[in-house]
């Protein structure tokens, strides 16, 4: 069975070159349609591959190690790494199907070009998900890089686009040459690269010292950008507000938690053993990272009036507490995680969805703006946005809410109250959107509230993605978020699924114990969302007034959209990576 | 001799990072990201690099007869340049359109997105 894993890469690359072939000879129909027929068949086979019997490593071509010592390279067919590709696979075929006829028309004779992006996209990030090689981990990291800033870019005439893609561009490709350095080092104390074989070799070389840690450092650091976890974070608000709506589905639904997964698969097979880095050290980096990764991206997201961007920063403040979880155990949060992961993925990607109709329909992704056209907001698509934000705050029981319960319960009373806090006020925010931009609630409000213009992004004078404004949208559009949103909402309803998304962590020592609910996990969830529309409710209802939050500007003139900051801001992070793990990493 | 090689790589590296940060043009940022992409070339044929020892190419050489250099840190290389001239072209289109669309290529006179 588990000779068919690399098809996982497979598939959706062949289906890129059949598409770039037949592109030029079949109608745009066929080839989006052959483009989902690809997506769905490698969600198809990852899940086949998800249920069925191990053992699951794969030595590609029959290059297997002789004496211990191998020049091959192997996939790790593992339930997580697979679970991820079935998740990247089904949030693909539902961005396909979101984006069926939904831009204008292509280039003649250039069909299949967006489908064939979103094609190998997928591979990368399948590909990522499955290696068990770290040097394959990073040509995947970039690979999916590349498509991900050509999808960015995608709408080349849009000035925004470009230079958010420019920027994700540059700051993931440095993340992915850090992350080669210490891929480098690794191999020269080790003479291997597959993620088990390194931690075998380290912990044969006893304690770690400065060349483990500083290997540690430069790996973890460049999927940290990629998780956009604080300070590494910059880039990701300025990609996610200007790709087109299909793209950000799949960026914020999967691509950044790809990240946090590579943070925790470096954590559980490379720098587990006694050769790697203490426990202890990588715990106080990632809850700290994490934490702050949360906190600033929650305030962020409630400052925002651009709607994409302001999604972009819950995402930021979600990761945070991805990365939290992953750093509190190897395996009690995991499971948490994997549900939280798997449910937040389709509440994000159905905002994502909502927030592009807005921007088809009105051609602004503005909070002030299009309150004063909240009469002609589509009804149905605003219950769905609503019923995502109340998703995002932890109501029950989506599966976000049984996520953030068992980590609750495996963090103490101090993470219980970030997780809380940080969720009700993402969810407040787009609760508040959801409440003056779709139900046209509160006074209309057409000066931003009391900041310099210049520290802010507004979301006015956006162009439809469709090409032309829609009058009405149509099925296929409305019926994607909806089901997303369904499946976040069975993630937390069916036991059997959860508990088997819950058990997918098994890299750890221990098996993840089983996931359920629990009394105050419902009242904690429950008092998140109370917590959320409350604040919602405050600020649709009584808006800051001019000049009353001047204490934001020196901060939000951090995130200066200059690349150059970005790029100093990332090795300070790296500084302050290296000053987290630094003690008892080199005595212990 | 020994750590030479590595300390030349972190200083290509930072050099590169400190082109990036202190950049006044789009092209020039790409250039130096290629720059520190350089690292990783020096850091990789660093790392197998043997004394006194041949290329991997068995070809006029009998197995064992004597020392050669690791010949996966070449393929890993050969993978990372090939990765590096996707990114750099891909890079320089967007510049092309930023030049385009903003009318500058200075970092400091983009201002859309911010805050």
């Amino acid at each position: 069975m588990n000779r068919l894993l690399p098809l996982l890469v497979a598939v959706p690359l062949c289906g890129a070159a059949v598409l770039v072939v037949l592109g030029r000879l079949v109608t745009r129909r066929v080839a989006e349609a052959l483009g989902a027929f690809f997506a769905a068949a490698t969600a198809a086979l990852a899940v086949t591959l998800l249920t069925g019997p191990g053992p699951r490593e794969e030595w590609v071509g029959g290059w297997r190690p002789h004496h211990g010592e191998s020049v091959g390279i192997v996939l790790d067919g593992e339930r997580t790494g697979v679970g991820l590709a079935a998740l990247v696979s089904v949030l693909v075929v539902a961005s396909l199907g979101f984006a069926w006829r939904y831009f204008e028309e292509p280039p003649h004779r250039q069909a299949g070009t967006f489908p064939a992006l979103v094609l190998l996209f997928q591979a990368g990030m399948c590909g990522f998900c499955v290696t068990g090689d770290l040097f394959n981990a990073f040509v995947f990291f970039e690979l999916m890089g590349v498509v991900a800033y050509a999808l960015t870019g995608y709408r080349v005439e849009e000035a925004r686009a470009v230079q958010g893609a420019l920027t994700f561009g540059v700051l993931n490709s440095l993340a992915a040459y850090v992350a080669l350095l210490g891929i480098g080092l690794l191999y020269a104390r080790t003479g291997q690269l597959g993620m088990r074989q390194i931690g075998r070799a380290l912990d044969r070389g006893g304690p770690p010292d400065a060349l483990v840690l500083a290997a540690f450092v430069l790996v973890v650091t460049g999927m940290l950008v990629k998780a956009a976890a604080v300070p590494f974070h910059f880039w990701l608000p300025d990609a996610h507000a200007v790709a087109p709506s299909p793209v950000c589905m799949l960026l914020s639904g999967v691509m950044v938690e790809l990240g946090v997964y590579g943070v925790w698969r470096l954590h559980t097979t490379v720098f587990a053993g006694p050769g790697g880095v203490p426990a202890e050290a990588v715990q106080r980096a990632l809850v700290t990272l994490g934490v702050l990764t949360a906190l600033a991206g929650a305030l962020f997201c409630w400052l925002q009036r651009h709607i994409k961007r302001l999604l972009a920063f819950s995402t930021v403040a979600h990761t945070g507490l991805f990365l939290t979880g992953v750093g509190l155990s190897r395996t009690e949060g995991a499971g948490g995680v994997a549900v939280y992961v798997v449910a937040h993925a389709g509440v994000k990607a159905a905002l994502f969805a909502c927030a592009g109709i807005l921007l088809d329909r009105f051609g602004s992704v503005d909070e002030y703006a299009l309150r004063d056209r909240a009469r002609h907001a589509p009804r149905f698509v605003g219950l769905l946005f609503a019923l995502a934000a109340l998703a995002l705050a932890g109501l029950p029981p989506f599966g976000t809410s049984l996520g953030k319960s068992v980590i609750e319960e495996s963090g103490g009373t101090a993470l219980t109250v970030v997780l809380v806090g940080v969720s009700a006020v993402t969810g407040g925010a787009v609760l508040r959107v959801a409440g003056r931009v779709f139900f046209g609630l509160g006074p209309r409000q057409r000066r931003p509230e009391g900041e310099n213009p210049a520290d802010t992004t507004s979301g006015e004078d956006e162009h439809p993605e469709t090409g032309r404004r829609l009058g009405r949208a149509p099925l296929t559009i409305q019926t994607v978020p909806a089901l997303l949103l369904l499946g976040a909402l069975l993630t937390g309803c069916v036991p059997a699924f959860y508990e088997a998304v819950a058990r997918a962590p098994e890299g750890g020592p221990h098996l993840p114990p089983p996931v359920h609910w629990t009394s105050s996990g419902v009242v904690l969830g429950l008092l998140s969302t109370a917590l959320a529309l409350a604040l919602a409710a405050r600020a649709v209802l009584h808006p800051v007034a001019p000049g009353g939050r001047t204490w934001t500007g020196p901060l939000r003139r951090l995130q200066s959209g200059h690349i150059g900051d970005y790029v100093a801001w990332l090795l300070a992070g790296a500084a302050l990576l290296t000053a987290l793990t630094l003690p008892g990493t080199l005595t212990g | 001799m020994d750590v030479l090689p590595y300390l030349a790589a972190v200083w290509i590296f930072l050099v590169g990072c400190y082109g990036l940060a202190t950049s006044r043009n789009l092209i020039h940022a790409v250039g130096c990201l290629g720059v520190c992409q350089s690292s990783t070339y020096v850091l990789l044929l660093a790392v197998g690099y043997r004394d006194g020892a041949t290329a991997p190419v068995f070809a006029d050489l009998r197995p064992g007869s004597r020392p050669v250099v690791d010949p996966v840190v070449q393929a890993l290389a050969l993978t990372d340049v090939v990765v590096g001239a996707t990114v750099t072209a891909l890079l320089l289109a967007l510049v092309v359109q930023i030049a385009k669309r903003h009318g500058t290529v200075d970092p400091d006179e983009l201002s859309e997105l911010r805050g």
